[in-house]
């Protein structure tokens, strides 16, 4: 069922990063039932996980949202209040501005709910990355008639539009993501679709996240995708150019989920028995830097959920120095199995 | 826990069948994977037949899996119901179609 509150707001205990790692420490991990990663990793050889060539710097704009879904990573939703500051954000710029990186990711939280946000878009879209992306969970163009003229905005900035929809069906999508949130994305989607987003001929790109809505692993990305673009054709008209399956990591809401369902035993297992070498040499936080709202330095997303920041002496955004981050080994757990799961998971999809 | 003949985490442990019987085991799973595979069939439609044959023979294991692989490929609960209900269906008529043995039977002894 969707939550009402985030964890933080509920003081629940797996609020606190330390005490999630401390319980993907425990358990079937400390009695060796399964092995830890970073053993499983050495197996391939591929401990210690070194970053290859900077391509994507994902930034967080906050944990603020209009949704709180019950698998979300972040715990987002809208008691949270962690928004990146403008003076944050000019710091990133400068970044931008000098990066090797081909990808700018904009994520939160609600992005667009950031009251910076379309001054950073348009100050960041001038220093000429290749691919500009804001995931957008879509219901926030509705939210709001401050809003509705998003999709216009996103056109006007050539904005690689990625959103979330965790189903082309109602019912699995609303019990993932709250009650109407389907009819809203439905509605969203048609109207990024009608300024020319996935459109022949446009270069204007709309891509969409799926999630599994429980406790199992996705199944074959462009089986669903095939699925996705014929039912979201008949049914509602809308066009998008790919799909992105990605798989739940166990921390958070997610492994609140997990927990209480009496799963998280079960999806582990599922995880390290799908443990492919192959997605290892292109995980995400190989190739990405993950800046926090408050401008610290992480892997990768979950990673900064986990507030384990990055291994190097530069860990803040004020601090920036590529050479010194290509050095860096990058901080892993038990939660990185849902990377390395089958087809390997990122947020561009598989990976292997 | 209560003693039971069936426990879940024993289905884990399936692939350990090997471990007292490599060869045999391990043609199995080749024959096993393979039936799975996509082919006349898709992968989608015997993962739906493979849950109805679950439910006939009443295997808690495969049920489990079998829901869980649907879910997986996206297959709608109201598909998976359907296809219980053909195992179901089958099953019953096997069951009353050998009333008609029965009924031969019963006809052949009686004057």
């Amino acid at each position: 069922m969707p939550l009402l509150k985030s964890l933080a707001a509920r003081k629940d205990d797996l609020s606190k990063p330390a005490n999630q790692l401390k319980f993907l420490s425990n358990g079937i991990f400390r009695e060796e039932e399964l092995p830890l990663f970073k053993d499983k990793i050495a197996e391939s050889g591929n401990y210690p996980l070194k970053p290859k060539k900077l391509e994507i710097l994902q930034l967080n704009l906050g944990y603020m949202c209009n949704q709180v879904c019950s698998h979300c990573h972040v715990d987002a939703g809208p008691d949270r209040k962690e928004i990146m500051t403008k003076e944050t954000m000019q710091q990133c710029l400068e970044v931008i501005k000098t990066t090797g990186a081909h990808t700018l990711d904009l994520t939160g939280g609600a992005p667009e709910m950031n009251p910076n946000f379309r001054w950073f878009v348009e100050e960041a879209s001038k220093a000429g990355i290749k691919d500009f992306i804001v995931r957008s969970n879509l219901t926030i163009i509705l939210a709001n008639k401050k809003y509705h003229d998003l999709p216009e905005f996103f056109r006007k900035h050539k904005v690689h539009v990625v959103s979330s929809l965790p189903f082309y069906k109602k019912e699995k999508t609303d019990k993932q993501r709250g009650s109407g949130v389907f009819d809203k994305s439905i509605k969203a989607l048609q109207m990024l679709n009608a300024v020319g987003y996935a459109q022949e001929d446009s270069d204007l790109k709309l891509d969409l996240v799926y999630n599994p809505a429980g406790a199992f692993l996705p199944t074959n990305q462009q089986a669903l995708e095939q699925d996705f673009k014929t039912a979201l054709k008949e049914d509602f008209n809308i066009d998008f150019d790919n799909l992105f399956a990605i798989t739940n990591l166990p921390i958070s809401r997610f492994l609140e989920f997990l927990i209480a369902s009496e799963n998280y035993e079960d999806y582990m297992y599922a995880l390290v028995e799908a443990y492919n070498p192959a997605a290892v040499e292109n995980v995400m936080c190989t190739n990405t830097i993950s800046i926090s709202w408050d401008g610290w330095l992480y892997d990768c997303d979950f990673n900064q959920m986990l507030e384990l920041k990055v291994d190097s002496k530069v860990q803040h955004i004020s601090d920036y120095n590529e050479d010194l981050l290509n050095n860096r080994e990058i901080r892993i757990s038990q939660h990185c199995y849902g990377c390395t799961a089958g087809a390997g998971s990122s947020c561009q999809g598989s990976v292997a | 826990m209560s003693k039971t003949y069936y426990n879940p985490d024993d289905l884990r442990k399936f692939s350990k069948i090997t471990e007292w019987n490599e060869d045999l085991g391990n043609k199995f799973f080749d024959y096993y994977g393979k039936v799975f595979e996509e082919g006349a069939l898709s992968a989608r439609e015997k993962s739906l037949i493979a849950l109805a044959v679950s439910h006939v023979v009443q295997c808690p294991y495969c049920i489990d899996a079998y829901t869980k692989d649907g879910l997986q490929r996206g297959i709608e609960k109201e598909e998976m119901m359907e296809a219980v209900h053909v195992g179901a269906a089958i099953k019953g008529g096997a069951t009353l179609v050998h009333g008609v043995q029965m009924m031969n039977k019963y006809e052949k002894l009686s004057m």
